[in-house]
């Protein structure tokens, strides 16, 4: 039992180490990573004094958001579709589907880049919200689809005996009971965008970075504490999200108790 | 025919950026750096050069599943026996939420020549050691990055397990390890399978990794690809390594073979 705890004692340990390390030398005077001066703020201020920095903050976020909400609503009509397909296309249409989620991110990112550049499409702001979109996809419909297939299909032949049509049985039913499910695929396609790099590494021209792109570039020349400080403020927000996600998870789950 | 029509968007996602991308990587492939039709990507990657790197790829994706495994394991099966596992599982992912650079950033600090972890070396006696821009140093951080996806499907398997077969196993007279032997490990064998997915194939393009971690010791086939699309432009033998990736791949998927893809959880 000792052992046991002390194993997983140092699992956690491991896991959070580097996380806390890069905060704690956040606040350090000193300008590196090993040696603790004293006590600062100034790396935040820098960070909020840096207007590039912001602007490819928004420009993350932006993404983020819009490729998400796209994603989750071509993903929930993709899932309704695969779900009311023959059942020799079922199996076709999930394999084509997940191609994306197991293929290794250089290849999604080379093959996006000869796609873009033989379409004329300029890189930037357009060919990274474009496969970010379509690096999310099939996430949101791996999590719309198990959704739709615990739905009872006699709720769909209730409605239309009481006389819905296509639209109302979709509105009214459909959609309602897979909620939760929506949620989830928003939510991951949400951390997938924002966690994003190598694709959107190959994808973006000289005028746009992400978030992701901008780290790794400073990352490459050296140490700087205000990567620290970035970071440190990127953890809160991710735990804020966390937060949410998950009071929003378990306020759907009360509600669907209830019913 | 007609109640197809909502998914149009969804129909030409598949089109546009799930087959085209494969047939344009396959048609560049084909072609050498001045555009010209020839087979001399394909002649090229079957050098020893690019033998070497592509054995070395699966050589350290290998490594990094196999220690992820062996620490990840034990983790899921200790975390199944906690009282609050969901919290501690929550934990446990918590992590992946934070971007990959900045974690391979904190390793930039951490293995330094002045780091924490030398700090302690100095301390314990044993010296200061080069732990940055090493393979070792890579496959550290790559396993770091990974645990939780393997974690994660192999606590799940051992959540679904049915308590009651462990114990008619005991009852029966099997031993601690002839149990897990047995009936454990065999019946959360899906979820050890996912997690090798899950860390085995993005192994094999973790180029950024090499750049800043590994100072380009460690060359992969992910590495490689990006250096040919974004370096030197040479689009066609980028393709062709890209092609193998595809193919090994697919290969893993039919291996580790999981007909229940999607309707997992």
């Amino acid at each position: 039992m000792k052992v046991s705890r002390l194993y997983l004692a140092f699992v956690f340990f491991v896991l959070y180490m580097p996380i806390f390390y890069l905060i704690y030398y956040s606040f350090n005077s000193g300008g590196t990573m090993h040696h603790f001066e004293s006590f600062t703020l100034d790396w935040y201020k820098e960070v909020f004094a840096d207007t590039r920095l912001l602007v490819i903050v928004l420009h993350t976020m932006i993404i983020a958001l819009l490729s998400s909400s796209l994603a989750t609503i071509i993903g929930v009509f993709g899932a309704i579709a695969i779900y009311y397909a023959k059942h020799r296309w079922k199996q076709t249409l999930l394999t084509l589907n997940n191609i994306l989620i197991v293929s290794p991110d250089v290849i999604i990112g080379a093959s996006f880049l000869i796609l873009f550049t033989i379409a004329g499409i300029q890189l930037g702001f357009t060919s990274v919200l474009l496969s970010h979109i379509a690096f999310s996809i099939p996430i949101v419909v791996l999590m719309v689809l198990p959704k739709l297939q615990e739905m009872s299909p006699t709720l769909i032949d209730a409605a239309r005996d009481l006389g819905a049509n296509e639209w109302n049985v979709l509105t009214k039913v459909v959609l309602p009971y897979i909620t939760p499910g929506i949620f989830a695929g928003f939510f991951m396609a949400l951390t997938y965008s924002l966690d994003d790099f190598a694709v959107t590494f190959f994808v973006t021209g000289n005028g746009f970075s992400t978030l992701s792109v901008e780290i790794y570039s400073r990352a490459r020349q050296g140490i700087s504490l205000s990567v620290n400080a970035l970071s440190t403020l990127l953890f809160l927000f991710t735990l804020f999200l966390v937060v949410v996600y998950y009071v929003m998870t378990q306020r759907t789950s009360v509600k669907g108790g209830q019913k | 025919m007609r109640r197809y029509a909502y998914a149009i968007p969804y129909w030409l996602w598949i089109g546009l950026f799930v087959i085209a991308p494969i047939i344009l990587i396959v048609y560049y492939s084909f072609f050498d750096i001045e555009g010209h039709f020839s087979l001399v990507n394909y002649e090229t990657f079957f050098t020893p050069v690019y033998l070497r790197m592509t054995f070395n790829s699966f050589w350290y994706a290998f490594l990094i599943t196999a220690i992820s495994l062996l620490i990840a394991y034990p983790t899921a099966y200790l975390l199944t026996k906690t009282k609050h596992k969901q919290l501690w599982l929550l934990l446990i992912i918590l992590p992946t939420w934070v971007n990959l650079l900045l974690k391979a950033y904190a390793f930039l600090g951490l293995f330094g020549t002045y780091g924490a972890v030398n700090a302690l070396f100095e301390a314990l006696g044993i010296g200061t050691k080069q732990l940055l821009f090493t393979d070792f140093s890579f496959v550290f951080v790559s396993v770091y990055i990974f645990i939780p996806f393997m974690i994660l499907p192999i606590f799940n398997a051992l959540e679904k397990l049915n308590p009651s077969l462990i114990d008619a196993a005991r009852d029966l007279g099997a031993n601690e390890w002839t149990t897990f032997r047995r009936v454990i490990f065999p019946l959360t064998l899906d979820g050890v399978k996912a997690g090798c997915q899950a860390v085995f194939i993005p192994s094999l393009s973790l180029f950024m990794l090499t750049r800043l971690i590994a100072g380009n010791r460690v060359i992969t086939l992910g590495t490689a690809v990006e250096q040919h699309f974004l370096v030197t432009q040479n689009w066609g033998m980028g393709a062709t390594i890209a092609v193998f990736l595809m193919i090994a791949m697919a290969s893993i998927m039919a291996l580790t073979g999981n007909k229940k893809w999607g309707v997992r959880q």
